[in-house]
């Protein structure tokens, strides 16, 4: 490899060719503060539109101050990090940056963990001058069912614009006007909810400041909560229990399983259940609608759709109903494990305790955005009675336990209420790029070949990767299995079943690159993609050491077929536990 | 002997065109049929001559006569008397600000005099729409040469030696960015014309592509034999509908010549333009934003390397060159490295056109050799400052540049002259000020379009030039202090400093160079509160001076903020605090008893 020799502060260091003088520094310990650049590394995500110009430095010969995260080094070039001008400069620019910023930090959603903010502490201001006298640029704020634009906190990194465009490829998002009154926003000026977005959330994910925040569904929460004639059942998703531990100082892949039950107790839920269980019927559900279509089309059932994809994911849902309408019948029927919790909720358990719907309220704990969309699609719910009723994202469950005076360190473990609170490992590990097919082709495997499985961890499943494929042998049937996270990703795969191209046999599809621990409602990883992959090992780990690792093996979902629902694929099943599509496909009308 | 034959030229340009020069033409040639004379009088709507403010511009050959002002109206006398009795018009002839001296050819216009046309050579010499005129003049010869006698490294050394730098602001080297993007190997490079003229009140390239285009479309064939590209693309503001025009019926008439597209003139080499419309943004002018556009993306810049000419439109290696650039190409390969480098400065050759404007007498298109100063260029062809009033500033270089002051007059105008002075070449604007200006206003208007045409992609540039224009407002409305100078001064210097592109990287620069070259009027705003000029209105105060006042009321009756008070012939008084200084009762003082302090 080709290696460049250069000095950065007065010392010498040795990069790979195409280094960024940005990382270069690092090498040296040397820290040049960012603001607009971000990556997830072992992602391949960057965003990188040197915009902000926060990380300028000086290179000997050049006239200009050059910005260090994409400045790749050269052959003996003498940088300076630190010199009167660059800090001037440095400063300079920062002030710029906040006299075009609300000066709301008490109030703002984000104070605390704003990149603008510590980026203004990091550098030392402490006044803006000429303040009196500079106008601010403002835009109207758009609320949507998941997110809140707020552009007036946008600081034009671009992040979002990146995510939603490059990573994503939904496209909601991107620079419009010029100059002071730049801003990202949707095509024509569109509200968001009006706009191609999905909710996934990833732009909030990424946004350093308030700009993007999630909608704050606690006040209502706390209402019910309040109200005696309400019974309030939690479900909690498998990924919050490997992030949730973040937002009160634990280190990432930290599990608080039962510290975040016995939390949720504290806080007056009268139940706490975890959706893990709903994942477990997911699969009971999904393998099976998956072993019927591929014998039915083995069989030469042609109206058997092959592949079949998986359908957790309300981004994703989200997704194809804007994106390939034509091919909604290819995903699988199956709702999300967040819906199929509350149909059982507000029937069978709620029969099973004698509390009538109405009074049965059922929240949700999400690392995602888009279930505040999904769990108020008008197909899920009975008599504007909806399934779940709010859902509410890690970093409000954390805000709420802090609001309660709970600190999550000092809490001791328990238990999740039964029945709706049993889970298995492949349930947990839903929360990460991967899982719901491994899940899924753990049962599938035992119901199609009659066979116990011998190896549980399939590894060939798992990792970081945008896509990824493997074959698994079904007892001389080899099924393909495709996997992709992150919605760009999906498209490619996508593109392929339309053109009749794809080999595989099943499907997988996360919106969120690294699945759902990567969600837009989950701590922010401020690029930081070590924090993702402790949060999927933190997930594996949990799954390993689960007595029981296979859905079908659930004795609570055993019990709730034989009790309830009959068998898998059920008419019963079909009335409470399917779905279907719609063409949602966006058309502008221009008017006359 | 057959008569020579007499041609009438009228200017086509956008100028003329606006003041109905079509009609004239249409009416000249009815009249010459009229009198039977449409076989021996041939009449020529041209590219502009450079004489915008006497437009329409009339040229009858042989013998140069240019009539100036020219009205469809005179279009019988000039027949009857010019073409028919061989008597000049005297009324339309040419007379300078004094009145007093006419001149009746091109040659004796103090205007052309000093000029050095190669840029502008066929502009107002052919009819711009048909290619037999242009091929007469030259055109695509050096193209054939090119193609038949020369390699691509051989145009390329010829244009390095030529000395030749991009006209539209960079002064970069043409022949090293033909280099580089020939040495940058692909399976398809493009060639792109900039037409984005975004300077205000610079319309030189806009008026090639009017009054010469094939030099345009010769030069990027030159260019995409000598770096290997076989497209070109001409990136256009659509607020140029003449240019694009002219542009498209050239580009046709080239293809039915053979002069583009396939196997031209029979070399086996292929090379097709097509034309890509602008939507007037002035970033655009840049060239990676241009490529951004060009493809379809919002017009904003990234960041360099890589160069285009590594990685540029779609990806591919890409040449970009500015309208000017291009129109000196052919000259260069015919008349060899040697003779252009013989004309301009040591580092800076050939000639360069500038579109005068502002306080100046002749306002209008002209090109002279790089190295003549500015006080040739001001008060030798562009006539000296209108009214006889004192000279103050000269903007160079569009808002991009800086405000020359008297002390710059003497100093010969090449590429690093300007930037030494603290302006640039630009692309050629040159907006002359006189006494009546306020450099503190002209810096905050240059501002107002720089604020209002960046991208907004960087920090810097989106809200520090918002700032600068703020701090300017605030001192042109006596709010300013001492200190806001430093800071003005501190925000200037770190936007040029950290901006993304050349637009922020510039913007500053009207704002540096008049603190620089007029900080005294700077600092009358904001020490003792008073615009020297009497431009900042907040700033004034109207007075009445007793001793001429009579008493009429008539300023009393005018003032529409009754801010006037006193008695019928008694001197009258002005109140400062109800007075919104709107100038109306200056205006209707017949005694001059109201002056502003």
């Amino acid at each position: 490899m080709e290696t460049i020799k250069l000095t950065i502060d007065n010392k010498t260091v040795e990069v790979p060719k195409g280094t960024t003088i940005n990382k270069a520094a690092k090498k040296l310990g040397i820290d040049i503060p960012v603001l607009c650049w971000m990556e997830l590394h072992d992602l391949g995500i960057e965003n990188k539109p040197a915009g902000c110009r926060i990380c300028v430095v000086e290179i000997q010969g050049r006239r200009n101050l050059a910005p260090s995260c994409v400045t790749k080094c050269e052959e003996g070039m003498i940088v300076k990090t630190h010199t009167t001008r660059v800090l001037n400069a440095r400063r300079t620019v920062m002030e710029f940056i906040l006299s075009d910023h609300p000066k709301e930090c008490l109030t703002c959603a984000k104070s605390g963990d704003c990149e603008l903010q510590s980026m203004a502490h990091q550098l030392g201001i402490k006044e803006l001058p000429g303040e009196e006298i500079a106008a601010m640029s403002t835009y109207r704020k758009d609320t949507s069912p998941s997110i809140i634009r707020d552009l007036d906190k946008c600081i034009m990194c671009r992040r979002c614009e990146m995510m939603c465009n490059t990573i994503q490829t939904v496209g909601a998002l991107s620079a419009i006007n010029r100059g002071f009154m730049a801003a990202v926003a949707p095509a024509f000026e569109q509200n968001l909810e009006h706009s191609t977005c999905t909710y996934c959330g990833q732009c909030v994910a990424v946004c350093p400041t308030g700009a993007l925040t999630e909608v704050d569904h606690t006040p209502e929460i706390l209402r019910v909560l309040a109200d005696p004639t309400k019974t309030v059942i939690v479900q909690t998703a498998p990924a919050i229990r490997a992030a949730l531990g973040e937002m009160f100082g634990m280190e990432p892949g930290t599990l608080v399983t039962g510290k975040m039950v016995t939390a949720l107790r504290a806080l007056g839920f009268d139940y706490v259940f975890d959706t893990d269980f709903a994942a477990d019927l997911t699969i009971m559900e999904e393998g099976t609608e998956l072993l019927d279509r591929l014998t039915r089309h083995l069989n030469g059932d042609k109206t058997a759709r092959i592949p079949i994809l998986t359908s957790c994911c309300p981004g994703w849902v989200n997704f194809f109903e804007e994106y390939f309408p034509d091919l909604k019948d290819v995903p699988s029927t199956s709702k999300s494990p967040q819906q199929m919790f509350g149909a059982i909720a507000k029937t069978y358990f709620a029969d099973k305790i004698g509390v009538s719907r109405k009074d049965l309220v059922v929240v949700s704990v999400m690392p995602c955005l888009a279930k505040k969309y999904e769990c108020q699609r008008e197909e899920f719910s009975v008599d504007g009675n909806r399934d779940v009723d709010f859902s509410i994202s890690t970093r409000e469950l954390a805000a709420f336990i802090k609001l309660a005076n709970l600190d999550l360190n000092n809490l001791e473990d328990s238990e999740f209420d039964a029945p709706l609170g049993e889970s298995t490992g492949a349930s947990v590990i839903f929360g990460t790029t991967g899982g719901v097919i491994e899940a899924a082709v753990r049962t599938a495997y035992e119901v199609y070949t009659g066979k116990k499985l011998e190896r549980l961890d399939f590894t060939e499943l798992r990792g970081f990767e945008g896509v990824r494929s493997a074959t698994i042998d079904f007892n001389g049937l080899p099924l393909n299995i495709g996997i992709a996270h992150g919605l760009g990703n999906a498209r490619k795969l996508l593109n392929d079943v339309r053109s009749g191209k794809s080999l595989f046999h099943a499907i997988e599809v996360m919106a969120c690159p690294g699945g759902c621990i990567g969600g837009g409602g989950q701590p922010l990883h401020h690029g930081k993609s070590d924090i993702l992959k402790a949060r999927a090992a933190a997930l594996y780990k949990e799954d390993k050491e689960k007595p029981l690792r296979k859905s079908h093996e659930n004795p609570f979902i055993i019990k709730l077929y034989e009790e309830f629902l009959g068998k898998p694929n059920s008419e019963k099943a079909h009335q409470l536990l399917h779905t279907k599509y719609f063409d949602k496909k966006k058309k502008i009308i221009v008017k006359q | 002997m057959a008569r020579e034959k007499m041609q009438i030229l009228i200017c086509g340009g956008t100028s003329c065109s606006d003041k109905q020069s079509e009609i004239v033409s249409d009416n000249l040639k009815l009249e010459l049929e009229a009198n039977a004379l449409e076989n021996d009088v041939k009449v020529v709507r041209t590219g502009c001559f450079g004489l915008c403010n006497l437009g329409p511009i009339v040229k009858i050959t042989p013998g140069d006569v240019i009539y100036t002002h020219v009205s469809p109206d005179d279009v019988r006398e000039i027949v009857s008397e010019h073409i028919m009795k061989g008597q000049k018009v005297e009324r339309l002839l040419y007379k300078d600000p004094s009145g007093k001296i006419k001149s009746s050819t091109e040659k004796e216009l103090s205007v052309k005099k000093k000029q050095l046309r190669i840029v502008l050579r066929n502009c107002g010499v052919i009819d711009p729409e048909n290619i037999e005129e242009a091929i007469a003049n030259d055109a695509y010869e050096a193209l054939g040469k090119v193609l038949t006698e020369m390699k691509p490294l051989d145009v390329i050394k010829i244009i390095k030696d030529s000395g030749l730098r991009g006209r539209g602001g960079g002064g970069f080297s043409t022949g090293l960015k033909w280099e580089i993007a020939y040495k940058n190997k692909a399976d398809q490079k493009y060639v792109v014309c900039n037409a984005d003229e975004g300077d205000p009140g610079a319309f030189m390239d806009r008026s090639v592509l009017e009054g010469d285009p094939h030099s345009v479309l010769e030069a990027m064939a030159i260019c995409g034999y000598s770096i290997e590209a076989t497209k070109g693309l001409i990136y256009i503001r659509a607020e140029y509908p003449l240019a694009i025009a002219r542009l498209k019926k050239a580009l046709e008439q080239a293809k039915e010549y053979g002069l583009l597209g396939k196997n031209i003139m029979g070399s086996g080499f292929d090379f097709d333009i097509e034309i890509r419309y602008g939507a007037g943004a002035f970033v655009c002018g840049e060239e990676t934003a241009l490529i951004h556009s060009m493809e379809g993306l919002r017009g904003e810049p990234t960041v360099k390397p890589p160069f285009p000419a590594e990685s540029g439109f779609m990806g591919k290696p890409t040449n970009v060159n500015n309208v000017e650039t291009f129109a000196c190409i052919s000259p260069i390969i015919l008349k060899g490295a040697q003779w252009f480098a013989s004309i301009g400065t040591e580092k800076s050759k050939g000639t360069k056109v500038f579109a005068l404007a502002g306080k100046i007498n002749n306002v209008g298109l002209i090109e002279v050799p790089m190295g003549t100063t500015l006080r040739e260029v001001i008060f030798e062809i562009g006539g000296g400052i209108r009214n006889g009033k004192k000279f103050k500033a000269a903007q160079t270089g569009g808002p991009s540049g800086g405000c020359l002051a008297e002390k710059h007059l003497d100093t010969p105008i090449d590429f690093d002259n300007l930037t030494a002075a603290g302006s640039m070449m630009g692309s050629g604007g040159l907006i002359v000020m006189d006494e009546d200006d306020c450099m503190v206003s002209v810096a905050k208007f240059f501002l107002e379009f720089t604020v209002e045409e960046s991208c907004g992609k960087c920090a810097p540039c989106r809200i520090g030039n918002k700032r600068l224009h703020e701090l300017l407002e605030h001192i042109t409305k006596g709010k300013g202090t001492l200190a806001d100078l430093d800071r003005l001064k501190n925000m200037c210097h770190v936007i040029k400093d950290t901006s993304l592109c050349g637009l922020g990287q510039s913007s500053p620069n009207p704002v540096l160079s008049t603190l620089e070259n007029f900080r005294g009027e700077y600092e009358d705003h904001v020490t003792i509160k008073k615009c020297p000029a009497g431009k900042c209105k907040e700033l004034m105060e109207y007075f009445i001076i007793e001793a001429n006042c009579v008493g009429c009321t008539a300023c009393a009756r005018i003032c529409p903020v009754g801010a006037i008070t006193g008695e019928r012939r008694e001197p009258h008084l002005i109140n400062p605090s109800i007075c919104i200084k709107c100038g109306a009762c200056m205006e209707k003082c017949k005694f001059d008893a109201i002056i502003i302090q």
